[in-house]
């Protein structure tokens, strides 16, 4: 099932609605392209205005969705959020500028609006502008929501007022050739009242089942983190308490305890899924653990895996076992990069090093596990050691054709 | 030679003070802070020669403070100093104006020599800033382009931050390329310069997937 992609307003990417960043990103144009577009589509008939007020509202407006580490940070305030950049600012005023030109050129020459409507018209738009920016969608919700309080009373006040200029519209007009349309527009006001008013019940009978999902939700989020707590960190520290001599096993256990903490909290090194990048992750937190040598993994772009990137991954493992055991070295230094083409793995350590022409013929780790393995798939590894000055193993491997390119590298340039 | 004037900040005493014993010997510590406000406060009065700069703390974190005091003291560098290795706080921290990044868990002698290169107008990049920096400038392998252009690291560039990734020093990244030490400095300096200048479309956009601007 393909679900189709929507376009959303992003919540920390707004001038004023956030429609033409939702744009940008939807149809993957720059965003001053489309400013421009919803400036010159205004110059008919005011046709730009009227859609960026239709997308405002139909566009949801999304918040960042965060990893929880970084979720709580932003809520404490310990980062900085997201904010337009003042570039953009200026940007946007310049276009802005230029499209009011225009307009005031077209209203000049006669191809505008007609004057009388105009200045109802733009004061109506900067007033919807103004409110719907202050009440965007949650607020508004909340503030038709409101059962007490000063809302409540410029609620009621405000369907009040419009249910009797509804009233005094009819009342005061003679029954002449327009009777139809008045009495149309007197029980729209008188409607749009009585929404107003009534509007609260009827909204909270709809948002108490969404409350209601969202509340179990979170109940069953704060079930997971105490679940995660208990089965990490407390397992982690009873090891560490039963084994306080052996350094290097408490070393191991805290840093292990460390990366899984960071990954959940920051969602980073991630080393579940069926890519290259979370199958070398994996394969270095394995070796890690196994033999009390810490190993640092970067990885830039991701391709999926297959036959041939397995056997890479199989022979970067053997890579780091080779290293973790025999070189001595504090630390390994685990680099690997694809294209989407090809993808390479370096391996490095800065221990005792050998000399590789002397690797004598029955060593299957190095010939058969890491050599012999990447050439097989067609793939290339290389060695370079020499006593003393550590080992680095760069292994090569071609993408197989056919597979799509990596999201990362899908760019226009 | 005088030492240099060092000032932490960061919203956990006990790193703190961690921090303060093992880099005292080398350098001098002038004062300690603890949330934006403080820091802000403490660059202005004492105008360090270097900050290590927590990225998340009281007050917006690591960027409100770049973004308070950096346009008026460009004398003073700065360098985030985090736990959290989120890439979109690293980038953002460093797109801000720190002249480097390091991880909670360096060292003591370690840290002592990125306060040396980041006084000293270096930037400090650990294989895995590098990492991020390669990936944010992705599909940009092409040859050599003019130096000027900011939007692409040029193939001599991205040939030591690769080298950085793979955990070499700066010293063996020179002896790799057939380089002195120095040029290293300044490749890296233009790397760093140009992901704070640069306004690259993929650049932006990928910082904008990961909401960094």
């Amino acid at each position: 099932m393909t679900e189709y992609r929507r376009a959303v307003r992003p919540a920390d990417r707004r001038l004023v609605g956030g429609v033409t960043a939702g744009l940008a990103d939807h149809l993957g144009a720059p965003i001053f392209a489309v400013r421009v577009a919803f400036v010159v589509a205004t110059w008919w008939n005011g046709a730009g205005v009227i859609a960026y007020l239709l997308l405002w509202r139909f566009m949801p407006l999304r918040q960042a969705e965060l990893s929880p580490g970084l979720e709580s940070a932003t809520r404490r305030g310990l980062r900085t959020r997201g904010r337009v950049s003042p570039r953009e600012v200026v940007q946007g005023l310049a276009v802005g500028a230029i499209g009011v030109g225009v307009l005031v050129f077209l209203q000049i020459t006669g191809h505008g609006i007609g004057g009388a409507v105009l200045a109802p018209l733009l004061l109506a738009l900067v007033g919807v502008a103004v409110i719907w920016r202050q009440l965007d969608d949650a607020s508004l919700g909340r503030w038709m929501r409101q059962t007490t309080g000063l809302a409540f009373a410029a609620r009621i006040g405000a369907g009040l007022v419009l249910v009797a200029v509804a009233f005094v519209y009819v009342v005061t007009q003679d029954r002449g050739w327009g009777a139809i349309v008045d009495l149309l527009t007197a029980l729209g006001a008188a409607l749009v009242g009585l929404g107003l008013i009534l509007g609260p019940w009827l909204l909270k009978l709809v948002g108490d089942l969404d409350d209601e999902r969202r509340e179990r939700v979170r109940s069953q989020e704060r079930a997971d983190v105490a679940a995660h707590l208990h089965d990490s960190v407390l397992q982690t520290l009873a090891l560490l308490q039963k084994n306080p001599g052996d350094a290097a096993q408490v070393a191991t256990l805290a840093r292990q305890q460390e990366r899984e903490l960071r990954s959940w909290l920051y969602g980073t090194d991630s080393t579940v899924g069926d890519r290259f990048a979370a199958a070398l992750r994996t394969v270095a937190v394995e070796v890690e653990t196994s033999h009390h040598v810490p190993i640092e993994a970067v990885v830039v772009g991701d391709v999926p895996m297959d036959p041939d990137v397995a056997a890479l991954v199989r022979a970067a493992r053997e890579a780091m076992v080779n290293a973790a055991k025999h070189s001595g070295a504090d630390r390994v230094d685990v680099y690997a990069e694809t294209d989407g083409r090809s993808v390479e793995v370096f391996v490095r350590d800065r221990g005792a090093g050998f000399d590789p022409a002397g690797i004598a013929e029955d060593r299957v780790g190095v010939k058969g596990s890491i050599v012999g393995r990447v050439e097989r798939h067609g793939g290339t590894a290389r060695i370079r050691s020499a006593p003393g000055e550590g080992t680095e193993v760069a292994l090569t491997m071609p993408v197989r054709q056919g597979e799509p390119v990596p999201e990362e590298r899908r760019t226009t340039s | 030679m005088t030492s240099l004037r060092v000032a932490i900040v960061d919203d956990h005493a006990m790193f703190r003070t961690g921090v303060r014993a093992e880099i005292a010997d080398a350098v001098e510590v002038v004062a300690e802070a603890e949330d934006v406000d403080s820091a802000v406060t403490v660059v202005e009065d004492l105008a360090p020669d270097v900050v290590l700069l927590d990225v998340h703390m009281p007050g917006g974190g690591g960027l409100e403070v770049l973004r308070r005091v950096y346009p008026r003291h460009p004398d003073t560098k700065f360098l985030a100093l985090s736990v959290s290795d989120a890439a979109e706080d690293v980038i953002g921290v460093i797109r801000a104006g720190a002249r480097g990044y390091v991880t909670k868990n360096i060292s003591g002698p370690e840290l002592v020599d990125a306060i040396t290169r980041v006084a000293a107008g270096d930037a400090v990049f650990s294989p895995r800033l590098a990492g991020f920096v390669l990936d944010a400038f992705a599909g940009t392998i092409e040859v050599a382009q003019v130096d000027e252009d900011l939007d692409r690291l040029t193939e001599r560039e991205r040939e030591v931050m690769r080298l950085i990734a793979r955990g070499y020093a700066y010293k063996e990244v020179a002896k790799e390329l057939f380089i002195s030490i120095k040029t290293v400095e300044t490749h890296v300096s233009s790397v760093l310069r140009k992901l704070q200048l640069s306004s690259r479309h993929e650049l932006t956009r990928w910082a904008s997937d990961r909401r960094l601007i």
